[in-house]
C-alpha cells in the first residue's frame, strides 16, 4: 500500500559495507543533527516563575458564581453530582430560611457543597450540567498540599468572594450548543 | 637538591592537583549543560546564577549520603578500590608540558612537572592501571552485574590499547621522541600532527573514548544493562571518588589529544610573541584546546548510543587495529623516503 507520509524506510538485513562498519560517516550525519538541536531554543517553561500559556477554555479549579446581587445560584439540584464521572461532588441540600433572601438566589441552596480535587478529571460535565449557571471550570490551578484531606475542597474555597469576582465569560459561550 | 627547585615543582603540584579536581567537578556541570542543549532543555539552573554551584551541591551532597558496605563485599578491597581509580587518574597529568618556561623570581620555571624522556610510554602505563580500580572495586562488591561490568571494562581496554598505541607509535615516528615535551615542540605554530595524522588522530579519539568509559563505549556501566555496573555497591564519596576519577580520566584523555595531534601549547602567530606573555598565552591556548576536545566527547556522548559488545570487540579488533597497521606503515615508509634511506 502505498505510504501517505512519505516516511516509510524500507529495513533490510544486508551486510555493511566498508564504510558503514567504520560508523564514522553516520557518526557524523548523527552529531550534526544535536549540533543543530543545540542551538536551538530550549523549549522548557520555568514553571514556578513562568506559567505554560494555556487555552482560554482552560478547564481549571471550579468555582460556584454569585449573581449580580451577590446571591449565590446554586440551588443543590444534584445534576452536577450526577454528570459527575468521577464522582467526585457530593452536597447537602437545605431551605432558605426567611431573612436569607440576600444570600441564596432560591428557595433550597447546598448547605454543604465538596469537590474532591483527587477524584475530578476536570472534564467540565458538572458545568455542562448546571441549569443555574452556578458552577464553573476556571483557568486557575489547583495548588499542591501535603494532606489527602486538603484536597477536599468545601464552600469556603469554591464559592467565588462578593468582592473578588472570577471571570468566566471565556468559558460561557464555547459550548456545543453555543451560548448557555 | 635546589630548594627552589623542590618549591617550583610543589607549587605546580599543588595547582595541578587543584585544576584537576575542578574541573573534573565542573565537568560534571558541563555535561548536564551540554546534555540539555542538544536534547533543548536548559540544565540545572538552581544552584546559583545559570546553576554554576551545582558540583559543590552535588559533591556536598555526597559527603552527607550513608557510606554503606554490602554485608559479603570484600571490606579492604572494597576500600581501596577508589583510591586506586582517583589517584592514578591524578597521576597521568605529571608528564604533560602545560606551556614554555615562564621567568618568575629570577628562576626559569619549567610548565611542566617532570620531563621524562618516556613520557608516552608512562601515559600509556599510568592509564591502563586505572581499570584496576573498576575491576578490584567490582570484585570486591561481590555482586554479579558489578563483575560483568568488570570483565567487559578490562577486556575492552586491553582491544582498544592496541589500536592506541600503534596510532601513538606513527606520532613516535613523526618527532623521532618518546618525551611528550619534544613532542609538542615539533609541532610548532600550525604545524600540529593532525594535519600529518588525520587517521592516527581519528583512532586515537576512538580509543580515547573507550580508554575513559564514556558512551558510546560505556561497557563498564551500562545503566541499562548492568545497573550503572561496578558502582551499583558503592555510595556516598566512594562512588564519588570513582565518578571524579573519570572525569579526571577525561581530562587527561583530552590534554594528551590536545598535546599529541592538536600541538599542544603551539598556536599560529606565536612566533610574535616571546618570554612571559608567549607562555601565559600558549597555557591559555592550550586550555582553549582541551576544553573544545572535552566537548567533542560530550556531544558524542548525547548523540549516539551505546554499542553492542560484539559491535565494540569487532571494532576494536578487525576495524580500528588494522587501519591503525596500514596507518603505522604508511608513515614508517613515508618517513623513511624522505630521510632517504632507501638512497
Amino acid at each position: 500500500m502505498e505510504s501517505l507520509t512519505n516516511r516509510k524506510k524500507e529495513v533490510s538485513k544486508k551486510e555493511m559495507t566498508f564504510m558503514e562498519s567504520i560508523y564514522l560517516p553516520a557518526v557524523l550525519k548523527g552529531m550534526s543533527l544535536t549540533l543543530k538541536h543545540a542551538f536551538r531554543k530550549p523549549v522548557t517553561y520555568r514553571y514556578p516563575k513562568e506559567l505554560r500559556p494555556i487555552a482560554p477554555v482552560y478547564r481549571g479549579m471550579h468555582v460556584l458564581k454569585r449573581d449580580e446581587e451577590g446571591r449565590e445560584n446554586c440551588t443543590a439540584c444534584g445534576l452536577c453530582a450526577v454528570a459527575c464521572p468521577a464522582e467526585a461532588i457530593t452536597m447537602v441540600a437545605a431551605e432558605r430560611e426567611p431573612g436569607e433572601e440576600k444570600l441564596y438566589r432560591e428557595e433550597k441552596y447546598a448547605a454543604i457543597y465538596e469537590i474532591n480535587m483527587l477524584r475530578c478529571i476536570f472534564c467540565g460535565l458538572c458545568e455542562e450540567a448546571c441549569p443555574k449557571e452556578a458552577i464553573f471550570l476556571t483557568d486557575r490551578l489547583v495548588p499542591t498540599d501535603f494532606e489527602r484531606e486538603e484536597f477536599i475542597y468545601g464552600k469556603d474555597k469554591l464559592v467565588e468572594d462578593v468582592d473578588n469576582r472570577i471571570d468566566i465569560t471565556k468559558r460561557q459561550n464555547t459550548g456545543k450548543r453555543g451560548k448557555k | 637538591m635546589d630548594t627552589g627547585l623542590l618549591i617550583e615543582k610543589s607549587i605546580l603540584i599543588l595547582i595541578l592537583f587543584a585544576l584537576s579536581l575542578g574541573i573534573a567537578a565542573y565537568q560534571t556541570y558541563f555535561e548536564r549543560k551540554v546534555a540539555a542543549w542538544i536534547q533543548d532543555r536548559i540544565g540545572p539552573n538552581r544552584a546559583g546564577p545559570y546553576g554554576i554551584l551545582q558540583p559543590l551541591a552535588d559533591g556536598g551532597k555526597l559527603f552527607f549520603k550513608e557510606d554503606f558496605i554490602p554485608a559479603n563485599a570484600d571490606k579492604y578491597l572494597f576500600m581501596i578500590a577508589p583510591g586506586i581509580a582517583m589517584t592514578v587518574a591524578l597521576m597521568t597529568s605529571a608528564v604533560i608540558p602545560w606551556g614554555p618556561d615562564i621567568e618568575a623570581f629570577g628562576r626559569t620555571v619549567v610548565l611542566q612537572v617532570t620531563d621524562v624522556n618516556i613520557g608516552i610510554l608512562y601515559i600509556m602505563g599510568v592509564a591502563s592501571i586505572g581499570v584496576y580500580g573498576i575491576m578490584i572495586g567490582a570484585w570486591a562488591s561481590n555482586n554479579k552485574y558489578s563483575l560483568f561490568s568488570a570483565i567487559r571494562a578490562s577486556s575492552q581496554m586491553i582491544s582498544y590499547e592496541l589500536a592506541m598505541g600503534l596510532s601513538v607509535i606513527t606520532i613516535v615516528l613523526m618527532s623521532g621522541s618518546l618525551s611528550i615535551r619534544e613532542i609538542v615542540d615539533a609541532q610548532h605554530g600550525f604545524n600540529w600532527n593532525i594535519w600529518y595524522q588525520p587517521v592516527g588522530f581519528v583512532v586515537f579519539f576512538v580509543c580515547s573514548i573507550a580508554e575513559t568509559n564514556r558512551a558510546p563505549f560505556d561497557m563498564a556501566e551500562c545503566e541499562s544493562e548492568l545497573i550503572t555496573g561496578y558502582h551499583t555497591e558503592y555510595g556516598a564519596m566512594k562512588m564519588g571518588f570513582f565518578l571524579f576519577a573519570e572525569y579526571v580520566n577525561l581530562f587527561i584523555a583530552s590534554t594528551v589529544i590536545a598535546a599529541f595531534f592538536l600541538g599542544g601549547y603551539n598556536f599560529p602567530g606565536m612566533d610574535y610573541f616571546s618570554g612571559n606573555t608567549l607562555a601565559l598565552l600558549c597555557v591559555a591556548v592550550f586550555f582553549i584546546k582541551i576544553v573544545l576536545v572535552i566537548f567533542t566527547f560530550m556531544w558524542i556522548r548525547w548523540t549516539l548510543p551505546r554499542f553492542r559488545y560484539d559491535q565494540l570487540m569487532r571494532l576494536g579488533w578487525k576495524k580500528l587495529i588494522p587501519i591503525a597497521l596500514i596507518n603505522l606503515v604508511i608513515t614508517a615508509v613515508v618517513i623513511a623516503f624522505y630521510k632517504g634511506w632507501f638512497n
